[in-house]
């Protein structure tokens, strides 16, 4: 849970208020929203860092796909969890 | 096409390691913070690598391992209610309480639901206002700006059905207890990466200066963890005990402020128990009095019952994680505790010292017996 997946921003949907602030990230061909209530400075087209469903840092092309590689060699990606369906 | 970085080009590791054995001149023990980083070191065969003269030996990064058993079991009270959803981070359902891990919990009726980030569970309240959401809110420094988002959104919601049940801790008071026992043989640390990118490299300076240890920020490639590990000898050569970046590319001096800011706003700072370590003072954080109705502890008055000692089982984790033993030392390794099997938490997750040096095992008799 520790390790930060690295994905591009494709589109920001502004909210009224700071902290609902979302995105559309993709990484590895699946897509989701997480939240830029903590990388204002972030926009579409850049690689970020996301923690936990919040975007955390901006990076390099280069270093996020060498963080993806890292995380599939290492199995990283099933352990972060992709979400179960239902309650 | 597979894409191979400058990171792990094997000239530039050569070099590396032609660099460190050039400038090493005496016995040095390193330690690495981060699980990810213990991860990567083993899988990479770096460990086999160094010079003789040094030794790197493995912290208490990694959340699922510090996690106290009294924690998990009030997890498990908790799932067991039957108003309650207990959401987690998948890594954390494995780990062994002091009867069960949420997963037993699952099988006996529990209600668990894993998540991969604490706004899904504050999404599940919202949909679910006949529910009780809780989220198992553990990890270092790198979770803590989502939990503490998931609070703020839920107040700002007025959601009065979710709640999170905290069990945080931080790397730098855990580095001082280490750096202040009595049997500590730590020359030098490498700090962790993801950490801090979220809260900067301030505060390191004073514990590099305290205890003259040479604090260096490293990535989790094997080039950046072996240009780490030559930045921090080259520092114990010649005599300096400085904080450096060696993962400048994504680590900046002051963090995330943001971040920062949001988690002051929610959290404060308290004592706290780690697993196989004990307490330690001033180590995690807790749920601000100002947001106590979306603390579990307080809505539920939940306690533990037994605390579990890992001595019960015979785990060592609590010398492995405080870099006095190696996991091969323990009675157990690979013998009555293994990932399918784990006794203790380091053998749980794949950040787990000893998950890692389990895994790096097998792969090496498989290489190693052509049969
Ligand atoms: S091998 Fe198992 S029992 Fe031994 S220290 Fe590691 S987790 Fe504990």
């Amino acid at each position: 849970m520790c390790l930060g997946i690295p994905a591009k921003l494709e589109t920001i949907d502004e909210a009224s208020d700071e902290f609902f602030r979302t995105g559309k990230i993709s990484f590895g061909g699946i897509s989701r929203t997480v939240s830029l209530a903590m990388l204002s400075e972030a926009q579409p087209g850049d690689y970020v860092l996301v923690h936990a469903g919040i975007a955390l840092s901006v990076i390099s092309e280069e270093e996020a796909r060498t963080v993806f590689e890292y995380l599939k060699e290492s199995g990283e990606l099933e352990e972060e969890g992709l979400p179960e369906e239902d309650i | 096409m597979k894409y191979l970085s400058e990171y792990r080009n094997a000239a530039v590791v050569k070099k590396l390691l032609t660099e460190l054995q050039a400038i090493v001149t005496q016995p040095w023990m390193l330690m690495e913070i981060c699980g990810g980083q213990t991860h990567s070191l083993v899988k990479n065969g770096i460990l086999e690598m160094l010079p003789p003269e040094v030794t790197m030996v493995h912290g208490p990064g990694c959340p699922v391992c510090v996690t106290p058993a009294s924690m998990i079991d009030k997890a498990v009270a908790l799932a067991m209610r039957q108003e309650v959803v207990l959401c987690s981070f998948g890594d954390m359902v494995r780990v062994p309480g002091s009867r069960k891990s949420l997963q037993q919990a699952r099988s006996e009726g529990g209600n668990l639901k894993i998540v991969y980030s604490p706004l899904d569970a504050v999404k599940l309240a919202q949909e679910h206002p006949e529910k009780e959401v809780i989220f198992f809110a553990v990890g270092f420094e790198t979770t803590a700006p989502a939990n503490a988002l998931a609070v703020l959104q839920a107040a700002k919601q007025g959601l009065t059905n979710f709640s999170v049940l905290v069990s945080h801790v931080l790397v730098p008071p855990a580095m001082e207890a280490i750096l202040s026992d009595r049997f500590n043989n730590i020359n030098a640390f490498l700090g962790a990466g993801h950490v801090c990118t979220v809260m900067g490299l301030q505060e390191y300076y004073a514990l590099a200066q305290k205890y003259r240890v040479p604090v260096v920020v490293t990535g989790f490639e094997p080039v950046d963890l072996l240009e780490g590990i030559l930045l921090a000898v080259r520092q114990l050569e010649t005599g300096r005990a400085a904080v450096e970046n060696q993962y400048a590319r994504v680590v900046r001096e002051s963090g995330n402020e943001a971040a920062q800011a949001v988690i002051r706003e929610v959290f404060e700072v308290a004592d706290r128990e780690w697993r196989g370590i004990g307490l330690i003072p001033q180590s995690g954080y807790r749920v601000r009095e100002q947001y106590r109705q979306f603390d579990a502890e307080q809505k539920f008055g939940e306690s533990a019952e037994v605390l579990f000692s890992e001595t019960d089982t015979g785990c060592i984790a609590g010398e492995i994680l405080r870099g006095l033993k190696k996991p091969a030392q323990c009675p157990h390794f690979g013998k009555a505790c293994t990932p399918l099997y784990p006794l203790g938490a380091p053998m749980v997750s794949s950040e787990g010292a000893c998950a890692a040096y389990f895994h790096f095992s097998q792969a090496c008799e498989v290489t190693a017996s052509p049969h």
